[in-house]
């Protein structure tokens, strides 16, 4: 996801930095961006885990981007997580703390400069927990009103936040399940869909109109009738 | 899962995985009969796996390009189409396309296929520098003209059946703007169509659509279209300011397999006058744009809807210089008689090549599609003896239904491919559909 919309971006012309864990594994992107849109890109180490390391990270940024965009997460097995506290510690702090910290970070810098756009993937998991996959819902959820809170703040200060639900994605995380065609997004439409909404300065948005159909369905349904439910 | 080409037929059982890494190629290869996939272009059985599918699709990032020779370094799941995007503004064209852009770049290799200008620039093996290729072991091995050349050689042209191509490096060809100069030649019958052809052969492109349903003096009456990068002065003055931009076009998706009588023998008789009257008034020079004048096809989506749920078939032979144009007699002779005329189908003068195992050689071919209808199938037989009878041969990247002792008689060199993959354990690692019901 991260990769299609680095593309998408850069076939605009923006430069690119790209971080992650490990820098060196996304030599083969850069060369790509690099080769197909003629953009510099450079490449960064970041843990999102190692909150106390986000403010060096942006520090050490060459420049300051003028978007920002966090695809961080994992998902987990949700039976592991709920039987292992290390496991849910992991789900929790990677889809929400590390996320919502570097954006912290983010705002500060992007209020001081007095523009910026910040765009946090969450997901649909998050707008009501369900037995399936609640751990990540609920750290999904926490980003969302994380970032929610934050476009309130900002809104008045020129930093526009964009949150991004995709719904189901054709992805490495997704690649072992077997998803309903219309429920699921390609990367490509994700990037489509992020740089229309930091274009036209979206809040919220579904990539596809139908999950927010279907999570208005789902928010919809009374707590004691849900409970009984399995989906 | 089942799986099927371009075609829509035959549809064949196989394990389809969409590897991201190269250790998951691996691990597909060492369980052995496994065929790598591009964009599924290919018509027939090719691009499925006996055993399993690899689709390529998510190696798709571009590695490096040269500006000054013009070489790009790209994974084998990079599409023509996007090549076109990212070089094209920037003066840079394939040295050879087919007439779809929708391909990969390792499907191309793997099909070596021809283009408008094969006459004069060979097959795409002509513009491929080297290759990376993931052997039945897993092992990486570069190969190209100095470097194990004979891995070369018939990896181009194999149909994936030497290994997994995962990078290549091919030159790109430098242009002034993304617009032709077309020339059309309306041609009353073969011979005259064979004519233009053979005065033309300066031309950068030359192609001829056929008209199969014509009978009599009018058998295989033709419009013969050349075509020439222009500059970009020459540009219609509307577009001149983004010379390299293709006029805008709606892409329309074909909606839903039509109805098995949609295309029938009335139908296609009708388009095919309409179309040859429509393309005689064009007589001469008129400028048109890269996108329509490579892949009008590809402006409609999912476009083999058209011949319904069953399905159709590609029949592409090439005859030998000095039998073509009898051959081409006797097989227009046959398809018009049969009353099956094909919707699209193309005529083509291919120029010399030297490859072990590539379609093309010097002479004609002639690409036909049929659906899949009794009287069509019945036709095959008698257009697979004519293609026999004239020292021709048949495209693999077009087949599902070649009988496997016509094959083996009509190209010699499929037993010396398919004894050069036994002595290099080949074999068994690499199968596709098609390599087994032809036995290469």
């Amino acid at each position: 996801m991260a990769r299609a919309t680095a593309r998408t971006f850069a076939a605009l012309g923006h430069p690119v930095q790209l971080a992650a864990r490990d820098a060196d594994s996304m030599e083969l992107e850069k060369a790509d961006l690099e080769t197909r849109y003629g953009v510099a890109v450079t490449l960064h180490e970041f843990d999102a885990l190692d909150v106390n390391g986000h403010e060096a990270f942006v520090d050490g940024l060459p420049v300051l981007p003028r978007i920002a965009i966090c695809a961080v997460g994992t998902m987990g097995e949700q039976d592991e997580n709920e039987k292992d506290p290390a496991k849910a510690v992991a789900v929790l702090r990677s889809n929400f703390e590390g996320p919502a910290i570097v954006f912290g970070v983010l705002a500060e810098r992007f209020v001081n400069r007095g523009s910026g756009t910040l765009v946090g993937i969450s997901s649909v998991a998050g707008d009501r927990g369900r037995a399936s996959n609640y751990v990540y819902g609920s750290a999904k959820a926490g980003f969302t009103a994380f970032l929610s809170g934050l476009r309130n703040r900002l809104a008045k200060q020129n930093v526009h936040v964009v949150t991004v639900k995709p719904g189901f994605v054709n992805t490495a995380m997704t690649a072992h399940l077997d998803l309903p065609a219309r429920l699921t997004a390609e990367p490509d439409e994700v990037a489509a869909a992020i740089v229309k909404a930091v274009e036209k300065r979206r809040n919220i948005i579904y990539v596809r109109p139908i999950w927010w159909l279907v999570m208005s369905i789902i928010c919809a349904v009374p707590e004691m009738v849900f409970k009984k439910t399995s989906i | 899962m089942q799986l099927t080409g371009w075609g829509n037929f035959p549809k064949r059982t196989t394990q389809l995985t969409a590897p991201r890494t190269e250790a998951e190629v691996a691990e597909q290869v060492w369980q052995g009969r496994a065929i790598a996939r591009g964009n599924g272009r290919s018509y027939g059985d090719s691009a499925i796996g006996a055993a399993r599918t690899l689709d390529m699709r998510h190696f798709d990032r571009m590695l490096s390009f040269n500006a000054s020779t013009g070489q790009l370094v790209a994974e084998s799941g990079v599409m023509l189409a996007d090549v076109i995007d990212s070089f094209l503004p920037r003066g840079w064209f394939p040295m050879v396309t087919p007439g779809t852009k929708l391909i990969t770049l390792g499907g191309a290799i793997a099909a070596d296929v021809h283009g408008k200008n094969h006459h004069i620039d060979g097959s795409f093996r002509a513009c491929v520098d080297w290759i990376d290729l993931m052997g039945p072991d897993g092992s990486v091995t570069r190969c190209s003209r100095d470097e194990n050349p004979e891995l070369f050689g018939w990896t181009i042209g194999g149909m994936g059946l030497t290994g997994v191509i995962l990078r290549c490096a091919i030159r790109l060809r430098p242009v002034k703007s993304g617009w032709i100069r077309q020339t059309m030649i309306p041609a009353a019958n073969l011979d005259e169509a064979i004519a233009a052809f053979e005065d033309s052969m300066a031309a950068t492109y030359s192609v001829a659509w056929i008209d199969c349903a014509a009978k009599g003096d009018a058998l295989g009456r033709s419009l013969v279209m050349l075509g020439e990068h222009i500059e970009p002065g020459e540009v219609p003055p509307r577009f001149r300011a983004t010379p390299f931009q293709a006029k805008r076009r709606r892409k329309k998706t074909f909606p839903m397999n039509a109805p098995g009588f949609a295309l029938n023998p009335l139908s296609v008789r009708a388009f095919n006058a309409l179309y040859f009257w429509n393309g005689s008034r064009q007589e001469g020079q008129s400028i048109v744009d890269w996108d329509g004048y490579f892949y009008p096809l590809d402006t409609i989506l999912k476009w083999n809807r058209l011949y319904g749920r069953k399905g159709f078939m590609q029949f592409q032979c090439v005859l030998p210089k000095d039998t073509a144009r009898e051959g081409l007699h006797r097989l227009m002779s046959a398809i018009s008689e049969s009353g099956q005329a094909s919707f699209l189908s193309v005529l083509k003068r291919f120029g010399p090549q030297d490859s072990p195992f590539s379609f093309p050689m010097e002479g004609y071919t002639l690409a036909l599609d049929f659906p899949r209808h009794p009287r069509a199938i019945a036709l095959m037989p008698e257009l697979d003896a004519i293609t026999l009878d004239h020292g021709g041969r048949f495209y693999l990247a077009k087949d599902s239904r070649v009988p496997a002792d016509i094959f083996a008689t009509a190209d010699p060199r499929a037993a010396a491919f398919a004894q050069w993959r036994r002595e290099n354990g080949l074999a068994e690692a690499f199968a596709s559909a098609q390599s087994e019901r032809l036995h290469l």
